[in-house]
């Protein structure tokens, strides 16, 4: 499944300054896996070393919050749209 | 609650605005904010609540201003380094509208003090620069029932969202809480676009407003993220989380707490 994710400005030193990606996976946590495989780095910064999203990064299919959905387990198809939103604290 | 010539004058912009008009005006003349921070997000926030005429402005910080804060915090002057940014926010709001009353409080907004410094006040706004004193004022907002507007910015992003205690997400809804240290880098390290700050400090006010006025659709539920290189608005819908520890069914924080002052961003 062709998914595209939206990678926030603060993760795109590890995407080579690309904002928008495209993976293909059937749900987030497969997703999450081919950001990784695609872009070293990356799962380290979105989750815990248990594999867990951490609690500060929001993970958005077609701008529904997956810990309102499946978690990680949430499905993904052709055409969805994935965000990633990162807490942001400066000011 | 007449207004003098001068005032209607002074307002006169927002006084022929349908939506505003001389009621509204007086609502925002009855209104009050605690802006948490003269920095980034709070000198602009705080210019245009006071220049729209609102009420009263309490202003908190401990530090003095520093040359590295003169690239976005607009409302300190060159000859203001070293001097109390507090003193320093309210010197210019005096000078640019004297029906502002300025409350100003040279200290941190901590657990032990928090509830006291925002008693009476209408609206909390976040212009803090760290994670753990805006899940404080998150919980806060939550046990005081004082609406609170979020904002945050970082490089070259930002976001904001409104929180209503009782009827809207609050930003432990979203973000459960601050990231453990070393994960992410500092302010000083990471950098910010200073006029980041004037686009969210301002969306910050404008919610403000538009909560005074009752006018327009409130960004609550719904968290705004700006990125300023692709000149993209976004948003995300976020929802009340009956799990959330401090406004859900079941809540684990049932007190202010004060967590470690570390790290702007993911």
């Amino acid at each position: 499944m062709a998914v595209s994710v939206r990678i926030p400005a603060p993760l795109r030193k590890l995407t080579g300054g690309l904002g928008d990606v495209t993976v293909d996976a059937g749900n987030v946590a497969t997703l999450v896996d081919k950001l990784e495989a695609a872009y070293p780095g990356l799962k380290a910064r979105l989750c815990d070393d248990s594999g867990q999203i951490r609690p500060f990064v929001n993970i958005y299919v077609n701008d529904e919050d997956i810990r309102f959905l499946k978690g990680p387990d949430t499905p993904v198809n052709d055409g969805d749209s994935v965000s990633i939103v990162p807490a942001i604290a400066g000011g | 609650m007449d207004f003098t010539e001068d005032q209607i004058q002074r307002y006169s912009r927002h006084i022929i605005l349908p939506e505003v008009g001389g009621l509204g005006q007086i609502k925002i003349r009855q209104a009050s904010c605690f802006i948490v921070g003269a920095g980034g997000l709070g000198a602009p926030a705080a210019m245009y609540l006071a220049a729209a005429g609102i009420g009263k402005l309490g202003i908190i910080d401990d530090d003095n201003v520093d040359l590295s804060n003169l690239q976005r915090q607009v409302i300190h002057h060159t000859r203001d380094v070293g001097t109390h940014k507090a003193e320093s926010a309210k010197a210019k709001i005096n000078a640019m509208n004297p029906d502002v009353e300025v409350v100003i409080h040279r200290d941190r907004l901590k657990a032990h003090n928090a509830r006291e410094l925002v008693a009476g006040y209408d609206y909390i706004l976040d212009g803090t620069d760290n994670f753990a004193t805006k899940f404080l004022i998150n919980d806060l907002s939550v046990f005081t029932g004082i609406p609170m507007v979020h904002g945050g910015i970082l490089r070259f992003s930002g976001q904001a969202m409104v929180v209503i205690p009782g009827q809207s997400a609050c930003y432990r809804c979203v973000f459960h809480e601050a990231p453990p240290e070393g994960i992410v880098p500092t302010c000083q390290e990471a950098g910010v676009l200073g006029v980041l700050a004037g686009v969210i400090g301002t969306i910050q006010a404008t919610e403000v407003l538009k909560m005074v006025l009752g006018i327009g659709t409130v960004l609550k539920n719904r968290l705004l993220t700006y990125q300023a290189l692709e000149s993209e608005f976004r948003e995300v819908r976020v929802k009340k989380n009956p799990k959330c520890p401090v406004c859900g069914d079941h809540p684990t924080i049932t007190e202010l707490v004060d967590g470690e002052d570390r790290a702007c961003a993911l």
